[in-house]
């Protein structure tokens, strides 16, 4: 590189220029990755849903409850591999700020049908053997400081005002970091000896998963055939077209998210671009100088292009570096608010390309004008 | 003595293109701030609008919503006789509300989105005195006929006036369109309570929450110290203004803050792009400050003057911002509402008094941006200046 010396010294030609050019290169990717993550978040559920997971809820109404009892005759639909059942719990701990979905799930079953949320062995097997157990994802037992072996008060929703305690036998953790470290899991065998008598024997939705994931259409329709025009008519669906309709209802905020990283990015693209223009057009002399001497078109524009690409490109890196250091405390702050947020590799990448093309647009401009130039006229300006 | 402002409106006239770009970048960043806090008081507005202060809502005692409440006929009979309860000719004023979450297709997307159904008593017009049969007429006791809320009849399909549709195992009519003044229960549907729990095969005696009609606001202490002296009755009675309330906390957070954390971040990429400019207008203009300072203005003029030129910059930024968002203004909206895993739709709201803040933002950037470019023009020495290029 025989001119980097001549970029070096164009980009310290005015230091505090450089810093907030970069600055704002820094604060835009910043933005797109954090708006990016945030979007992400609210997307989240079609991408953890396992392939071969069905879900059934209740055709009438999601809060309405289908019968324990419908268990037997669905396991023996063929292709059903493994099946288990879920409440929803909705109790509260201390205060209603301190949202986590509690879910009553069966022993037996809950891990065959999760095999990404990991819970060690030995701890499997205490929870197992106590009645009053629970499992926690990490993210929940790390918001509130929870270990093994505590007991935790939670106050029901269903039974009245009176507090359930529970013992921390496990926490589980996701094989992968998209996937939900929020549950509270808790036994069945304890919720249906404590609640009511129109509570007993009815849950709150199956998950359950086939043995081959082409079967699933098949599979769903046999089992919501089985319990046509029966009082629980079942309404089943894989998981992924689960989780994307109840991503659907949270409407347009995906796409108000996007419009804003749009007029973000439109803004803090002008704003570079505008000073890279500046500082090409205050320098208009010295390049027709290069050009007088012989350098060529090319060369000029070159000389424009690289100061711009190698401030997009540190802004750029700085920006997503501040990100991959902050999005980890926001995803705790927001915890109970939003799922885990996730800066992925992909996006980093996609972030850096945008900064680069950025950096080209707005050395582009400036650059061809000064490649364009009449080196007389430059020379005469002053 | 003061540098004139037409040297100011002329400079930034004269430097045109980074004068815009700079307007651009605050106009950006004011629109963001202004349209985010909009949607945030738009939420709240709708679900604090949804309460009456002389409405007290029954459910019972440790039920974060209704959608967890239980409360038995009993309870509400023996409720109904407590003082500070209005009464008409019929009785008193309460109505019953059984609350079931269906789903329904969206007209925008086709998929299924959950609309909250809520059963309740004949006379419900009485006690939720807002909201009023806007088509068609109330529904019948005792048939399956529904009136629907005037944002879920434009948001779902099949939920329009004289159309017939099915849900829980029940064939219904819907026989009025009702406007709840812009409140949470604009996105809901209406039906005879006695026929939803039916339908639902939920015990007939048991009610999801009661809402009874207060003689006057002030009439709320009266009630709810006659319920809680009461041994026999384990409820909590509430405000319905509070209790809505209380429903948009955890969104209305949530918007706040990511929106105040997305327009914080973009107030300091503005800030630096103002700064840009106003470093760079310095910069072109040495010779021109020193000029100023030769013929005998002061450097505290210089510093004004260039203060000026940036919270000219600022305010015709802030105002570009404001005005771009305004048409966001009344536009509707609809997410989930984490409470009752229900739909709601909602309505940005922009009121002047966000306006002001969007302007004094930018004002603030303004001041920011322009204070030490502008202290740097000042401090320049006149004869060097004067001498450069």
């Amino acid at each position: 590189m025989k001119f980097s010396r001549v970029i070096l010294a164009n980009l310290f030609r005015k230091k505090v220029r450089l810093l907030l050019t970069i600055g704002s290169f820094a604060v835009a990717l910043f933005l797109f990755a954090f708006l990016a993550v945030v979007k992400d978040a609210f997307g989240r559920g079609a991408d953890v849903a396992g392939a071969d997971r069905l879900v059934i809820i209740n055709r009438t109404s999601i809060i309405n409850p289908i019968p324990l009892s419908y268990r037997d005759k669905i396991l023996r639909i063929p292709g059903v591999k493994v099946i288990t059942h879920n409440n929803w719990f909705g109790g509260v701990y201390q205060d209603e700020k301190n949202f986590f979905p509690q879910f009553v799930i069966d022993p037996e079953n809950q891990r065959q049908v999760f095999p990404e949320l990991i819970v060690p062995d030995d701890q499997w097997a205490a929870f197992v053997k106590d009645r009053q157990g629970a499992i926690v994802g990490k993210r929940t037992a790390e918001r509130f400081h929870w270990k093994i072996g505590d007991r935790i008060p939670i106050k029901s929703t269903i039974t009245g005002n009176d507090a359930w305690e529970f013992n921390i036998d496990g926490i589980y953790h996701g094989k992968r970091p998209q996937d939900d470290e929020t549950q509270f899991w808790f036994q069945w065998d304890y919720f249906e000896e404590r609640v009511p008598e129109r509570f007993k024997g009815n849950i709150g939705w199956y998950v359950l998963r086939v043995d081959n994931p082409d079967e699933s259409p098949r599979i769903a329709k046999a089992i919501d055939n089985e319990f046509a025009n029966s009082p629980y008519e079942t309404k089943t669906e894989t998981e992924s077209a689960f989780a994307a309709g109840w991503v659907k209802q949270f409407g347009n905020i995906q796409f108000l998210i996007l419009t804003i990283g749009a007029v973000v990015f439109f803004t803090l693209l002008l704003v570079t671009g505008n000073t890279m223009a500046i500082s090409v057009r205050e320098r208009t002399a010295e390049l027709a100088v290069f050009k007088a001497i012989g350098y060529s078109d090319r060369t000029v524009l070159f000389f424009v292009l690289a100061e711009s690409l190698v401030i997009a490109l540190i802004g750029g890196v700085l920006g997503l570096l501040l990100a991959m250091g902050v999005v980890p405390f926001m995803s705790k702050a927001l915890s109970g608010m939003l799922p885990n947020l996730i800066l992925s590799p992909v996006l980093l990448v996609m972030g850096l390309l945008t900064a680069l093309a950025v950096g080209i647009i707005s050395g582009l401009l400036p650059g061809i004008g000064a490649m364009r130039m009449r080196v007389v006229n430059a020379l005469r300006r002053v | 003595m003061a540098i004139p402002l037409i040297y100011n409106v002329r400079s930034v006239r004269a430097r045109w293109t980074s004068t815009i770009v700079a307007v651009l970048g605050i106009a950006g960043t004011v629109g963001v701030f202004v349209a985010m806090l909009s949607l945030a008081r738009g939420f709240k507005a709708t679900l604090v609008a949804s309460g009456s202060r002389d409405n007290a809502l029954i459910m019972r005692a440790g039920s974060p919503s209704e959608m967890m409440g239980g409360i038995t006929l009993d309870s509400i009979k023996v409720i109904a006789d407590k003082p500070g309860i209005a009464r008409d000719a019929n009785g008193p004023l309460v109505t019953q509300d059984v609350v079931g979450v269906f789903p329904f297709p969206l007209i925008s997307t086709g998929t299924d989105a959950n609309v909250q159904v809520r059963g309740v008593s004949p006379n419900v017009l009485e006690i939720r005195k807002f909201a009023k049969i806007v088509e068609g007429r109330m529904f019948n006791s005792g048939v399956s006929e529904l009136i629907v809320g005037k944002n879920a009849t434009h948001t779902y399909q099949g939920l329009t006036l004289d159309n017939k549709v099915n849900f829980s195992g029940g064939k219904w009519t819907v026989v009025g369109i009702f406007d709840a003044g812009g409140s949470a229960f604009d996105s809901e549907v209406w039906c005879d309570s006695h026929v939803l729990a039916e339908i639902l095969k939920r015990p007939n005696n048991i009610f999801q929450s009661a809402t009874v009609h207060l003689t006057s606001p002030d009439a709320f202490q009266t009630l709810k110290d006659a319920i809680t002296s009461d041994p026999t009755l384990n409820v909590d009675v509430i405000r319905e203004v509070d209790y809505y309330a209380k429903q948009s906390r955890t969104m209305t957070t949530m918007i706040t803050v990511l929106g105040g954390l997305v327009a914080g971040i973009m107030a300091i990429g503005a800030v630096f792009g103002a700064l840009n400019t106003m470093y760079s207008a310095v910069s072109e203009r040495g010779r021109e400050i020193a000029t100023m300072r030769a013929v005998g203005f002061t450097g505290s003029a210089v510093v004004f003057s260039f203060l000026v030129e940036a919270l000219l910059i600022a305010l015709v930024g802030g105002l570009l911002g404001c005005f771009a968002v305004l048409p966001l203004n009344g536009l509707t909206t609809s997410t989930m509402n984490f409470q009752t895993f229900s739909n709601l739709a909602f309505a940005f709201k922009i009121t002047p008094e966000l306006l002001a803040k969007g302007v004094f933002f930018a004002l603030v950037m303004g001041i920011v941006g322009g204070l030490l470019p502008a202290i740097r023009a000042a401090a320049q020495p006149v004869a060097s200046a004067l001498r450069s290029l």
